[in-house]
């Protein structure tokens, strides 16, 4: 089985009467170590889709399968586990905790692994080390730029070593040349340390970095090229 | 799973953070603990006053009064007519097997003279007995004894009143003082027994031998008449029992006919206390209950914050899980912020409810007692609002769909 795999995944969504059908019957596999650029527009359901591949939402039907392991009968500890462990999410808003120190929200994920203090600490200072930020440790996100407030955001993906790197428009919020720092980290790692990385964008340009390219429309996959 | 340390330092960090909100909220804790402990610290004070109150009198205490005399069809007190003897006292001790002591009493008021000193109070003629039935033991010297009943001495013993205003520091006993005008010697002094019920001095007494009182100091136109009766029943169970055996007793010896009224009264002191007591004690539950009202507000005031704060915080709770924190992770991160409040503020009331019961006790002049089981229930109390009124907004936090937290403007 692929490291990634789903099938017929199925995500309907009800806004009063209306059911909106966000992803429609998708399957598609990816293997250990692949680069992926998920293309669409607004409203094609890449988004939903990847919110499913991280375990922050649940599809109306449909299997997911992760390393092998069926998702779909986890409970809500379960799935927290899962986030906790094999998946890092780089959100488009950065999604960092307010008032609080760069190396304290990269330890963040270890906070709920249960590591001892000390450890955090060094794996969160080698993590910042990784995107080029130790120097920055101290920082509260709104002290930071945006390309930096990103890179924090990655290093807390990366510091539980997990397999599965999720990028949901990761810069959207940037402008070129930062966009271009944070996706040289993203290639770099993919290449250093052999973990997935799927990412959602709508530039096509950003797309250019990756290796394989989803197309999403209308909540269903309308090409796959390699 | 993440440590308990860690939680709290998330918990102090968020309080930290809205440090009016969290101070206000405090407050409302810190208002209620301090209530508590200072209405249960007055109602206990009060309680106990009654208690020594109680056994300053003496326990399991009847008193006999002499009865009512009708003149004209117009009924007196109880007390006006010279009913009550030596000899019923006698009947009592011999007969009536639920009493333990009995003692006649026969009192009045005199002038005492001492040297260049002199005073007014009360003198009380009774048997040896007495200082039994009323729990009174003597500080120095001896009590008179049965003979000195029988022939009527003049020997005395003083209370520890009487003693300061006549002799100060020096030592009363084998010294002669006179009361109204009759020589007395002084063989003992008795302890001291502090107010009574009714907030009357009663160390400032004399005893003396009731024949004494009787025939030499007060006079009576009735041989043998003495003003009350005081019993000591066996036990607090036997004064039911001891009340009537001496109705019955007494009724036999007056000649009373069964249709008519008793010409005396037995009283049960010991009850009526009791039922003063028990009514302090009611009032000491309700004091406490209103207090608990107050702390049962700040409990919702804690709710209502610690909800706002679910709300305000909610895309913090997605972070949270997004990067892996479990149901109960949530829980116990609002769970702890909602204890901290209520502990933080139960301490602070803890410490401003037992200053403030001894400043009331002070400016006041009231008995305030602190007993370790109100401040237990204080502290108990506040730290269970916290769990109950915190479980409900850290319950809805942690059910919340990571991604719809996320999303949450």
């Amino acid at each position: 089985m692929s490291f990634v795999q789903v099938r017929e995944l199925t995500k309907i969504y009800q806004l009063g009467d209306i059911d909106v059908r966000a992803l429609d019957n998708v399957s598609v596999a990816v293997e250990k170590g692949e680069f992926v650029a998920i293309m669409g527009p607004s409203g094609s359901g890449k988004s939903t889709f990847m919110h499913i591949l991280g375990c922050l939402d649940t599809p109306t039907s449909g299997q997911y399968f992760l390393e092998g392991e069926d998702i779909g009968n986890l409970g809500r500890d379960e799935l927290a586990g899962i986030r906790n462990q094999k998946v890092g999410f780089v959100f488009q808003g950065f999604n960092l905790l307010p008032r609080t120190p760069a190396l304290e929200n990269v330890e963040l994920p270890m906070l709920y692994h249960g590591i001892s203090s000390k450890e955090r600490k060094e794996r969160a200072m080698m993590a910042l080390r990784d995107v080029g930020l130790e120097d920055r440790w101290d920082h509260q996100p709104n002290q930071l730029s945006g390309g930096q407030q990103q890179r924090v955001a990655l290093a807390r993906a990366l510091v539980n070593n997990a397999p599965l790197i999720l990028a949901d428009e990761p810069t959207g919020n940037l402008d070129t040349k930062t966009s271009a720092e944070i996706m040289e980290i993203f290639v770099r790692l993919n290449l250093e340390s052999n973990m997935t990385l799927i990412l959602v964008t709508h530039e096509s340009d950003i797309a250019a970095y990756s290796r394989r390219t989803i197309k999403f429309l209308d909540g269903s996959i309308i090409s796959d090229t390699r | 799973m993440i440590t308990i340390r860690s939680t709290f330092k998330i918990s102090f960090r968020a309080l930290r953070v809205n440090k009016m909100r969290s101070a206000l909220t405090i407050l409302g804790i810190i208002i209620g603990v301090t209530a508590v402990i200072a209405m249960l610290a007055v109602g206990t004070g009060a309680r106990r006053t009654i208690a020594e109150q109680i056994s300053s009198m003496g326990s399991n205490l009847l008193i006999v009064l002499p009865g009512a005399t009708t003149a004209g069809g117009v009924r007196m007190g109880s007390g006006t007519q010279p009913t009550l003897s030596l000899s019923d006292a006698e009947a009592i001790q011999k007969e009536c097997f639920g009493v333990s002591d009995v003692a006649p009493i026969f009192n009045g008021i005199a002038q005492v003279v001492y040297g260049h000193q002199n005073w007014s109070t009360g003198v009380v003629g009774s048997t040896p007995n007495i200082f039994d039935v009323r729990d009174w033991p003597l500080d120095s010297g001896k009590s008179f004894t049965q003979q000195d009943v029988k022939s009527a001495t003049k020997v005395c013993l003083l209370g520890q009143t009487v003693v300061e205003n006549l002799f100060g520091s020096l030592d009363p006993r084998g010294q002669i003082i006179r009361i109204n005008k009759i020589p007395f010697t002084i063989i003992g002094v008795l302890s001291r027994k502090g107010q009574s019920a009714m907030g009357q001095d009663q160390d400032d007494t004399i005893f003396v031998p009731v024949t004494t009182a009787q025939k030499k100091l007060f006079g009576t136109s009735f041989p043998g008449m003495v003003r009350v009766i005081m019993v000591k029943a066996k036990s607090s169970e036997d004064l039911p029992l001891a009340e009537k055996q001496i109705n019955e007793l007494l009724r036999q010896r007056h000649h009373i006919a069964k249709d008519r009224d008793n010409d005396f009264t037995v009283r049960n002191l010991t009850q009526i206390m009791e039922t003063a007591e028990q009514s302090t004690k009611v009032m000491t539950l309700l004091l406490g209950a209103i207090a608990s009202v107050s702390l049962l507000v700040g409990g919702i005031g804690i709710m209502n914050i610690m909800l706002v704060s679910v709300t305000e915080r909610t895309r913090e709770i997605g972070i949270r899980m997004a990067v892996g924190a479990k149901t109960w992770d949530i829980r116990l991160q609002f769970i702890i912020e909602a204890l901290t409040l209520s502990l933080v503020g139960g301490i602070i009331g803890i410490i401003i409810g037992i200053s403030g019961s001894k400043i009331l006790s002070i400016l006041a002049g009231w008995t305030t007692i602190i007993t370790p089981f109100s401040v237990l229930l204080a502290f108990g109390f506040s730290g269970l609002i916290g769990i109950f009124f915190g479980f409900y907004p850290a319950y809805k936090a942690s059910l919340l769909n990571p991604i719809d937290a996320l999303r949450y403007e």
